[in-house]
């Protein structure tokens, strides 16, 4: 910890208050400027042939004509662009014996998932574009597909790597303790289930898109990015297509949605890149939904059997899981597709105290689209294994769930420690959580009127979780493994002649709030009011160097930067306003925009200081040099993470005629540490619970045995749209972190990683007088409703 | 057929006179021709809602209708809200809610919510959550955007 204790020891204006976002107005008068509003001089468009086969050999591509179609401007084909783009390889060091292939921009020799670009036509219109793509003859020899990750591993099964020998890309065992002695300890029962959790993805209502500008006289490539890490992808451009990293420029202007989706390196906009280098011009791709769906990265598709052994008396003994994840073709660049097994290795169940744990992990390559880290990575699947089989195991023992978890939790005051499979914990508050949680909703309430409901023929159910999430990463997450992906942020405050703040950080926007919760840091901080801060983010030329906003570290890293920046430039503006008023920096402070005496009395305005040090310096001691900016930067060192806690539940009501399943409320209590604006994060929580509740009871992404994605359009995808969605409650609990001084953690993906939990054992709850039960994801009518066949044949 | 035609319109109340090819979205059109760009493309098969906007006072999909089909209509979109009343009312209670965050569905959200309050809605949770089922937002729970909407009504109403 650094930096001085005093920031919060006095009220403070504008950080924990819920003030409304200042970038709003915009949005809301259709002003923002997103990817496809970009439009640039001589811009040309791309548009891509994609395989229809998700496993064949390219025999031949004939694109004479569409060469000599109106408009086209070029036509590459993956050997065309591999002249110019270096292959990428989805590995890191740290994730031992993981392995993948080169992959190209566009397939080269074999395409090895449906939707995997071919052909690139460059025209003057996208429509041309399409049109041109009609025109593209390519030759395909269908190969044997392995498209199901149950029997990827078989002997016989279609090696989609032949160099490789199999298609196991990733393996990791976790042991500790002697789960097989526990298990069969004479009082302690075992439940076993098998979780099946779907693949779904993340449906970003703004499609991937890049417009790419080479400028040939600098060797400038400009990118416009849709996306949540330009500095990361400056240095993939700069690797791949042979330019140096200082003349590329990455600029995120507004991104509509991202959710992890935009993070990771995408063939289509990697060659719009080399495309614009090539044609010395402005090339623009935006994906069209049906793209999106096809080569957007998907997410989950794990196969798990999991037991989970629990006393007599309601202790938990322990877990043993072997979690199966299928990941397409290929491990995304640079980030890996073996993270989310990773993580639920390490994640589950570690709100709970328990001695023995065995963990078993596969990842295993197969022809579909490729997995990748997706919000809430691991969470969800983490969460459902532990709490899933606790309430299972309190069902099996006649237990109510609450009163097992409170056995089994980590006591609050337990901290800091480790859980079962070694991970770092400190301030956590998993007991306060649950309590608030079942005051919030009425427990015992809402538990009587479900008896009475059951009478009358209605099934109600009440499920929750317990959870961990990671948040705010160290350098252990990804940059010790090679990737080049900043784990610091950094943020500059400078003081303008008007007395304004200007500051700009290397943490991202993608509509959490970014831009307005730095803001707040820095006027609550440095003391100005807060429509006086101008925020720049989304560009490589401009901000400090850093990671960018995912894995819920903008706030807790890029907000900690701008709190020690904020800090350093107050220190440094009050030097300069001691020696002109002749008096101890210790009696000033900065306040609405002045420098005043403790009590609050104005001294002298900051723009009468800023403009005296600008334009009259001659005023000033010439042994005095006045700097009115500050930049600070920010790391975690002594945790791998920050992980935040909470608690959630959810009511539902199942049809058991039709098997639907309506979710009635939905309530939250989430300690992410000091809350800088209750009115974003509690939104962000709610909305992060709703996909959660899309990946429970709606969305997946449906494959033919052969592997022809069957559902790709968005009337065939089930979101979660406003009528289905609950009302959901939300509280906090504030344990800051001791890692920094702002003490804040993250929150964005709490919801999506422990709703589905919660959304499950209510479902299995309501079911559960039934004797019926369902452990797949989601867990449609049809599901259920064969789960209630099911129940009846036994 | 021509695989071009000319047509005459309204837009956020100033004339367009244009000539289109025949395939041309309207919300393309109104995009790439007049780069009023605050209408936003999500899916382009009429699901998503992003699109929505208002073509003689009701409300719909630009991607669901052709440039040629608007002929004669008087297109409002977002650009063109009026800077006081019931769509004035709405982003400041969409601002006061934090009924948005990356702000994609945010024009469209808007259209289907000023058509509500046009056809004389109530401050029913439910029958807003309906209204705006053909609005597909991916970054809010939905209910800040219900709250923000309930409340326009109730202030109209007093």
């Amino acid at each position: 910890m650094t930096g001085p204790a005093h920031i919060f020891d006095k009220p403070n204006r504008y950080i924990g208050k819920p003030e409304p976002r200042a970038d709003a107005a915009r949005l809301l008068q259709g002003r923002g400027t997103y990817v496809d509003d970009q439009k640039l001089p001589r811009m040309v468009h791309a548009a891509f042939v994609r395989s229809p086969h998700a496993h064949a050999t390219i025999l031949s591509i004939n694109a004479e004509e569409a060469r000599a179609a109106t408009g086209v401007v070029a036509v590459y084909s993956g050997e065309d662009l591999a002249k110019h783009v270096t292959p990428y390889v989805g590995t890191l060091t740290h994730l031992a014996g993981l392995r993948s292939m080169p992959q190209h921009p566009l397939a080269v020799g074999v395409a090895r998932w449906q939707g995997e670009p071919v052909v690139m036509i460059v025209a003057t219109s996208r429509a041309l574009a399409e049109d041109a793509c009609e025109l593209v003859y390519v030759d395909y020899a269908e190969l044997p597909a392995a498209v199901d990750s149950e029997t990827a591993l078989d002997t016989g099964a279609p090696i989609i790597h032949s160099e490789l020998g199999s298609n196991l890309a990733w393996e990791r065992d976790v042991v500790v303790g002697d789960i097989d002695a526990a298990f069969a300890a004479p009082d302690v029962h075992v439940v076993e289930r098998q979780f099946r959790f779907g693949r779904h993805t993340g449906v970003t209502l703004e499609t991937r898109g890049t417009v790419c500008d080479y400028d040939p006289s600098e060797d400038q490539l400009t990118v416009y990015y849709s996306g949540q890490a330009p500095h990361m992808m400056q240095v993939i451009f700069s690797k791949h297509l042979d330019l140096p990293e200082e003349n590329i420029r990455v600029i995120s202007n507004d991104v509509g949605g991202s959710f992890g989706i935009k993070i990771h390196t995408y063939g289509d906009e990697i060659a719009t890149a080399a495309a614009a280098k090539l044609l010395k011009r402005p090339v623009k791709f935006i994906a069209d939904r049906f793209e999106s769906f096809l080569t957007d990265i998907h997410a989950r598709d794990h196969i798990v059997r999991a037991k989970m052994g629990v006393t007599e008396a309601g202790k938990i003994v322990g877990i043993d899981f072997d979690d199966l994840t299928g990941i397409g073709p290929f491990s995304m660049y640079p980030r890996t597709s073996a993270i989310e097994c990773n993580q639920v290795l390490n994640l589950t169940g570690a709100p709970y105290v328990m001695e023995n744990y065995r963990a078993k992990g596969r990842v295993v390559f197969q022809n579909k689209t490729l997995m990748c880290q997706y919000r809430a990575v691991g969470h969800p699947i983490a969460m459902a294994i532990a709490d899933g089989l606790l309430e299972d195991a309190a069902r099996k023992i006649g237990m109510d769930p609450v009163a097992l978890r409170e056995i089994n939790l980590m006591a609050d005051d337990s901290y800091p420690r480790t859980s079962a499979t070694g991970m770092k914990l400190d301030d956590l508050s998993h007991k306060r959580a649950l309590r608030k949680l079942t005051d919030l909703m009425n427990y015992d309430g809402l538990r009587a009127r479900q008896t009475l409901a059951r009478k009358k023929g209605i099934y109600r159910g009440i499920g929750f979780v317990s959870m961990v999430e990671v948040t705010n990463p160290s350098p252990m997450f990804y940059g010790i493994g090679g990737a080049p992906i900043a784990s610091q942020d950094g943020a500059t405050v400078r003081l303008d002649a008007g007395g304004a703040l200007h500051v700009s950080s290397s943490i991202t926007e993608q509509g959490q709030g970014t831009n307005a919760i730095l803001a707040q840091i820095a006027a609550g901080v440095f003391g100005v009011d807060l429509n006086r801060v101008k925020v720049t983010t989304g560009d490589t030329a401009t901000t400090p160097y850093g990671g960018g906003t995912w894995a819920s570290r903008g706030a807790g890293i890029g907000g900690e930067a701008m709190l020690q920046a904020a800090q350093a430039l107050k220190d440094q503006v009050l030097e300069v306003a001691g020696v002109m008023l002749q008096t101890g920096v210790e009696t000033l402070d900065i306040q609405s925009g002045a420098v005043t005496d403790i009590d609050g009395s104005v001294r002298l305005t900051l723009a009468d200081l800023a403009r005296t040090v600008y334009y009259r310096g001659n005023e000033l001691p010439n042994d005095l040099n006045p700097e009115l900016i500050a930049t600070r930067h920010y790391r975690v060192t002594d945790f791998p993470f920050v992980f935040t806690n909470g608690a959630m539940a959810a009511h539902v009501e199942v049809d058991i005629e039709t098997g639907f399943v309506k979710v009635l409320h939905f309530w939250a209590v989430e300690d992410c540490g000091r809350v800088i604006n209750p009115l974003l994060v509690d939104e962000q929580i709610r909305g992060g619970v709703v996909q959660g509740i899309g990946g429970a009871l709606y969305e997946e992404c449906h494959y033919s045995p052969d592997g022809q994605f069957l559902n790709a359009t968005m009337a065939d995808y089930m979101v979660p749209m406003a009528s289905e969605m609950p009302e959901i409650t939300i509280a906090h609990i504030e344990t800051p972190t001791k890692t920094s001084i702002l003490g804040a953690k993250g929150a964005g993906e709490a919801g999506t990683g422990g709703a589905p939990a919660a959304i499950l054992n209510a479902v299995n709850d309501a079911l559960s007088p039934l004797g019926a039960s369902i452990w797949q994801m989601p867990m449609t009518p049809e599901r259920i409703l064969a789960s209630l066949n099911q129940a009846d044949c036994n | 057929m021509s695989r071009y035609i000319d047509i005459s319109l309204r837009v956020n109340g100033e004339d367009v006179r244009a000539t289109v090819p025949s395939r041309l979205n309207l919300v393309d059109f109104l995009r790439e021709e007049l780069s009023l760009t605050g209408s936003h493309v999500g899916c382009e098969h009429g699901v998503c809602g992003a699109c929505t906007l208002t073509v003689n006072g009701d409300t719909v999909r630009g991607c669901l209708m052709l440039a040629a089909q608007a002929d004669g209509k008087e297109i409002t979109t977002i650009e063109g809200l009026a800077e006081n009343g019931q769509s004035a009312q709405l982003q400041a209670a969409f601002t006061k809610h934090n009924a948005l965050q990356c702000g994609f569905c945010t024009p469209g959200m808007l259209a289907s919510a000023l058509g509500y309050l046009n056809t004389g809605g109530s401050a029913d949770r439910d029958a807003i959550r309906q209204h705006i089922s053909g609005n597909y937002c991916r970054c809010t729970g939905y209910q800040s955007i219900v709250n923000a909407i309930c409340d326009v009504i109730e202030e109209t109403s007093i």
